[in-house]
């Protein structure tokens, strides 16, 4: 076991406050997941950190808030263990220390992503092929071969795929989480996280900027988070179509996989703009400042992945579509090589924390009915 | 962006950039910023007037012991969204009645019992959100509403309402002294941001608290012991404007003696550390003084109906020291103290741990051992387990002390507020030491909560008079103005 953190020691001595005061209890499942508990080991900690969406309202409505003397500060501390947990889990465990300082190694990925699709184009086709416009069927694969696409997009995404799922189990092992039921809480977790209803603060929404209730963080990551599942589902569908139904991109605007992206793209820029607005308005105590790097790279990132696919759908048709095809794919390709290890993984543990709340809730109601 | 360009702009005239304009003069002057200031002035300015509040406090720090709030005591006909079955006046009124023991003025009482059924809605107006009662607050839930996220959440709350109405909010500003020439307010001399200044006003709401965070006031009635008092709320509750209204003429209510204080933990800060740092370990334990002396049945009710007395119990002991001990089985009994317990594997042990003579400690503990009867404990209910034959009894929750770890908690009172105030008619307006009404002076909030709690409490019951009190000082200050 490492030594604990700063933030785990003083997260530790709030809760040992929270625990006593339990005002907060009406906000979200951080709070009867606290109280379940009197002794707080570093695996609770991280699971209590991980189950955190950063809402802020219990910063806002603390009576303990700084200037206070115990000047608790959950939310702040949270996030800083959040990307500890990152860290400490990440697989293999060498590349955890990229959340030391993920603002310039997620824009540095991104750089050389576009920098290694441009350079391998240009090296494997000829400049007129780059530069010359392509139509019909077959287009894309005119200028980046559909060999190279599925190896470099197949090997980044099936290695974070399988980097994720390790640091899956060591998150799970590493936090003490114990198996129990499945399908329910696995339910319970799945509509959270469809509705992300911890950050709804039971309707009114919770402290995006300041003390005053709004839902702009909860819109704008749900727009960035279907839009991105919308664009996820249209390269699936792009791949169908290819293989199976001998559909050659690029499609119609109006064929499924084009709809998908771009309906999907736009949500996704809508998102990041949200977002990243909220970001830098809020009230600049109770989160964690030294992350913002790593946050606005990926947001940045997801922003230009987006913005880039929408506009080769803009175009296509050009001389201009060699090029911009080459940026787009060296930005998904980046996107897909740093999916364990940005930002982007907050989604793995927050899904598993909530899964463990759903089943300790579920464990608990089961055990006090007997 | 709208919300944006208005916070830029509260916080430039925080930061002094635009000067609120002092010269002029306000229909209505609240002085503190609690929930009974907050509600008098955001029912002045819906009546039209032009409302000033003067906050002692900074910012970070606004609301007095709203702060450390969390529900009010409601009257409901039926069943609510936040409050179940019914809670009638009659009921309110007994339970009033007897923790009061008759020290109250029931026509004041009645109008603040039948209002509070309003109260909840007009909270929920300016935007306090109520929720379900909490944990370990299930005794509460027929009769009290719960504010989501606690009183800080509910000042927030109406201080947002208040600024987007109108309401001039002025930090850091102490009202040092109302001038009152025969019972009619002219104006107030205040020290604004560190700077002398005043403030005039057409009428006037006082709603500034107690003096309960005044040690030297405190001093007079208490001596020495009152430097052991922790204070549980705001340390601006310093009674400047209540000891200059009484002084100026205004008819006094309330015992000044007299203060509610419940059982803290002897380590917590001497002032504002709030609810959290209360101990409900008393029922599962048994309490002895510094010189390990038992001296009160600490399983005579149920720790909500117990609750307050142990304040008092403890102020009274020497050194206002107090040393709860239980062992291992009781710890799940009670809600977590902030401060872990001392752990020791004797009674000889903790009570070095403590500086308490052992010899004592040991025999205390074996003659409560000795004393406890066989019975079924229960830690919900008036379980019967009980002593015999020990001076004081403990007549409930009485299991043996005999599994290590022995536990213990050092305990000290925690003042919440004093009893201590000024006279008030229905109409929230302040009484005269002559007997007349003033012409233009109002109070809400705990400087006239005396009038109806002249001793004991009820939970909840505090903010229910800053909200009915506040709400009437404040549209009587604006009629007042009008007329």
């Amino acid at each position: 076991m490492p030594t604990e953190s700063d933030a785990t020691q003083e997260a530790r001595r709030y809760l040992e406050v929270c625990n006593a005061c339990r005002y907060c209890e009406g906000y979200c499942a951080v709070f009867p997941a606290m109280t379940l508990r009197r002794e707080f080991s570093t695996g609770d900690m991280q699971h209590l950190a991980n189950l955190c969406h950063g809402c802020k309202g219990c910063y806002h409505s603390c009576q303990y808030a700084p200037p206070h003397a115990f000047g608790i500060n959950l939310p702040s501390s949270f996030a800083t263990i959040r990307n500890e947990s990152y860290e400490q889990y990440a697989w293999p465990p060498a590349l955890g220390n990229v959340f030391k300082r993920n603002g310039t190694v997620v824009s540095l990925v991104a750089a050389l992503g576009i920098a290694l699709a441009l350079i391998l184009t240009a090296v494997i086709q000829d400049p007129g092929v780059l530069y010359g416009a392509h139509a019909g069927p077959g287009a894309f694969y005119q200028v980046i071969p559909w060999w190279l696409m599925v190896v470099l997009a197949g090997g980044s995404l099936g290695f974070s795929v399988l980097a994720l799922t390790v640091g899956a189990v060591r998150y799970w092992r590493g936090t003490g989480s114990k198996p129990g039921p499945v399908i329910a809480p696995a339910a319970d977790a799945t509509v959270d996280i469809l509705t992300l209803r911890n950050l709804g603060g039971g309707g009114h929404g919770c402290n995006d900027t300041d003390e005053g209730f709004a839902t702009h963080r909860r819109w704008s990551h749900q727009a960035l988070m279907y839009g991105f599942l919308l664009c996820f589902a249209s390269t699936s569908v792009a791949t169908v179509y290819d293989h199976w139904l001998a559909l050659e991109a690029p499609y119609a605007f109006l064929s499924l996989p084009v709809q998908l992206g771009t309906w999907g793209g736009a949500l996704m820029l809508l998102g990041v703009i949200g977002l990243t607005w909220v970001k830098i308005v809020t009230d600049p105590v109770p989160v964690a400042k030294h992350l913002a790097g790593g946050e606005f790279a990926l947001l940045a990132l997801l922003f230009l992945v987006a913005a880039t696919g929408l506009l080769l759908l803009g175009i296509r048709h050009t001389g201009a579509m060699g090029v911009l095809l080459a940026i787009h794919l060296g930005l998904v390709l980046s996107l897909f090589v740093t999916l364990p290890y940005s930002k982007m993984v907050h989604g793995l543990y927050r899904g598993l924390a909530l899964y463990r709340s759903a089943q300790e809730k579920r464990t608990m109601k089961a055990s006090s009915s007997d | 962006m709208l919300g944006a360009g208005g916070l830029i702009g509260a916080d430039r005239a925080q930061g002094g950039m635009t000067m609120p304009d002092l010269g002029q003069v306000f229909d209505v002057l609240v002085v503190g910023g609690g929930n009974a200031a907050l509600c008098a002035a955001i029912s002045a300015r819906k009546l039209g007037a032009s409302v000033v509040v003067a906050e002692h406090a900074p910012k970070s720090l606004r609301g007095g012991n709203s702060r450390h709030t969390r529900n009010l005591r409601a009257l409901h006909p039926g069943p609510t969204d936040v409050l179940t079955e019914s809670y009638l006046e009659e009921e309110y009124w007994d339970d009033l009645l007897r923790v009061t023991k008759g020290k109250t003025d029931e026509h004041l009482a009645r109008t603040c019992i039948r209002a509070s059924q309003h109260a909840p809605g007009f909270l929920r107006e300016c935007g306090v959100v109520f929720q379900p009662s909490l944990s370990g607050t299930l005794s509460l839930s027929r009769t009290n509403a719960f504010f989501l996220g606690g009183g800080k959440a509910l000042v927030n709350a109406l201080y947002r309402t208040a600024e987007r109405l109108g309401v001039l909010i002025l930090y850091d500003t102490e009202v040092q002294h109302l001038d009152v020439e025969d019972g009619f307010f002219k104006e107030a001399i205040v020290s604004y941001r560190g700077f002398p200044n005043r403030i005039r006003a057409k009428s006037v709401v006082a709603s500034a608290g107690g003096f309960q965070a005044n040690r030297q006031w405190m001093r007079e009635y208490w001596g020495a012991a009152a430097d052991n008092f922790q204070i549980r709320g705001t340390p601006y509750a310093q009674g400047t404007v209540l000891k200059d209204m009484l002084s100026g003429g205004v008819q006094q209510v309330g015992d000044p003696t007299q203060f509610h204080a419940v059982c803290n933990d002897a380590r917590s800060p001497m002032e504002d550390g709030g609810l959290a740092m209360r101990l409900d370990c008393t029922p599962f334990s048994i309490v002895v003084n510094k010189n390990v002396e038992r001296f009160y049945d600490e399983g005579e009710d149920t720790w909500p109906k117990r609750y307050a007395i142990w304040g008092r119990l403890i102020a009274q002991q020497p050194d206002q020291r107090a040393f709860a001990i239980t062992d291992s089985k009781a710890v799940m009994n009670y809600l977590p103290s902030v401060f872990p317990p001392m752990r020791a594997n004797s009674i000889r042990e903790l009570a070095g741990m403590f500086e308490l003579d052992a010899d004592k400690l040991e025999k205390v503990v074996a003659d409560y051992n000795a004393a406890v009867q066989p019975g079924s404990f229960n830690g919900q209910e008036l379980d019967g387990c009980r002593t015999e034959g020990l001076t004081p009894p403990k007549s409930n929750w009485a299991r043996k002390i005999d599994t290590p770890p022995f536990i213990g908690h050092p305990m000290m009172p925690g003042i919440t507020f004093t009893f201590l105030g000024v006279k008030v008619n229905d109409k929230a307006r302040v009484m005269m030491a002559d007997g007349k009404p003033a012409a233009n002076i109002f109070a809400s909030g705990e400087i006239m909560a005396g009038n109806i709690l002249g001793q004991g409490y009820l939970a909840g019951f505090g903010m229910t008079i800053g909200t009915v009190f506040g709400r009437l000082a404040g549209e009587e200050a604006a009629r007042n103005v009008r007329n």
